[in-house]
């Protein structure tokens, strides 16, 4: 039943992606790329990943249309259709296709038990995490004790990020309304 | 192997070369943004498809010892880069609005057309 919902919610995840690709006003594809993000969200709590589905719940369809949104507000809302030549990006996006597709050949099944992923280090966060840190969340655990360095290293690039949107968007503007 | 085992990562590629080819043929700079959207959450849903295990709960501890627990890495590898593709937007998006600024457009054409003045 479980893998009956996931195939369901991931072709509908291809479909919208398809839809929001090929439609014209970007209105409209901000939307889809809001519907895209949800039904990602859905699909995330189906395959047990709670967190993952209300973090992007949340960021992925709050956050990111409503930047979009804004964006769209102040430059403009439709594309223009373009005269290029569409024959080598579709050949190399169907060759890079191709190849990926033929490296999945090898990939272990999907929810295999005994895949190499769940032989390494997660069995050790599962059977120690709650003597060792005493969170019953095993994900809130490794991602602020055993990962901590790498939740630092996050907030260094949002805080790089941050400054650069307020380079880009805040100090220098006023600057130059100052010089004129 | 039949198709039912591999399906994930078939749906996983068709999301990242339509993210691709969004980003490498489409001359709108929001567009591009959105393709590099598409592609990021492929990544994501590779990432929680091997993550999964039949029979498997969401990894918050419980009482029972028998319970099995679905893997907790890639949900927390996922969730760092989640809100590191949501920082990339919001910078990828004001550097969109300064374009506009500048150029008064955000098609790429029309930005090299007017470069090429300079």
């Amino acid at each position: 039943m479980s893998t009956l919902i996931d195939i369901l919610l991931l072709s509908l995840m291809g479909i919208t992606a398809l839809a929001a690709v090929r439609m014209k006003s970007l209105f409209g594809a901000v939307m889809l790329t809001g519907i895209f993000s949800l039904l990602s969200a859905l699909w995330f709590l189906i395959l047990d990943a709670v967190d993952v589905s209300f973090t992007e719940a949340a960021v992925g369809a709050g956050i990111s249309t409503v930047l979009m949104l804004g964006t769209l507000s102040l430059t403009k809302s439709e594309e223009k259709t373009s005269n290029h030549s569409q024959i080598i990006p579709l050949f190399v996006v169907f060759v890079t296709g191709g190849v990926l597709i033929y490296g999945t050949l090898d990939m272990p099944d999907f929810a295999d038990p005994l895949a190499p992923i769940h032989t390494h280090v997660a069995p050790h966060y599962i059977e120690k995490s709650g003597a060792e840190i005493g969170v019953p969340n095993i994900v809130t655990s490794v991602l602020a004790s055993y990962r901590g360095f790498d939740t630092l290293g996050e907030v260094t690039v949002i805080f790089t990020a941050g400054v650069g949107v307020l380079l880009l968007l805040g100090i220098g503007r006023r600057r130059e309304d100052g010089d004129e | 192997m039949n198709w039912v085992t591999h399906y994930n990562y078939w749906i996983v590629i068709l999301l990242m070369m339509l993210g691709f080819y969004t980003i490498i043929a489409r001359g709108n700079l929001v567009k591009k943004i959105i393709g590099l959207n598409i592609f990021q959450t492929s990544v994501f849903v590779l990432f929680i498809s091997m993550g999964k295990i039949p029979g498997g709960v969401a990894p918050i501890l419980r009482d029972d010892p028998t319970t099995i627990y679905s893997n907790p890495l890639p949900h927390v590898l996922i969730l760092t880069a989640i809100v590191v593709g949501v920082a990339t937007t919001a910078l990828g998006l004001a550097l969109v609005v300064r374009i506009n600024e500048a150029y008064g457009t955000i098609e790429e054409d029309e930005i090299h057309e007017q470069d090429r003045f300079f």
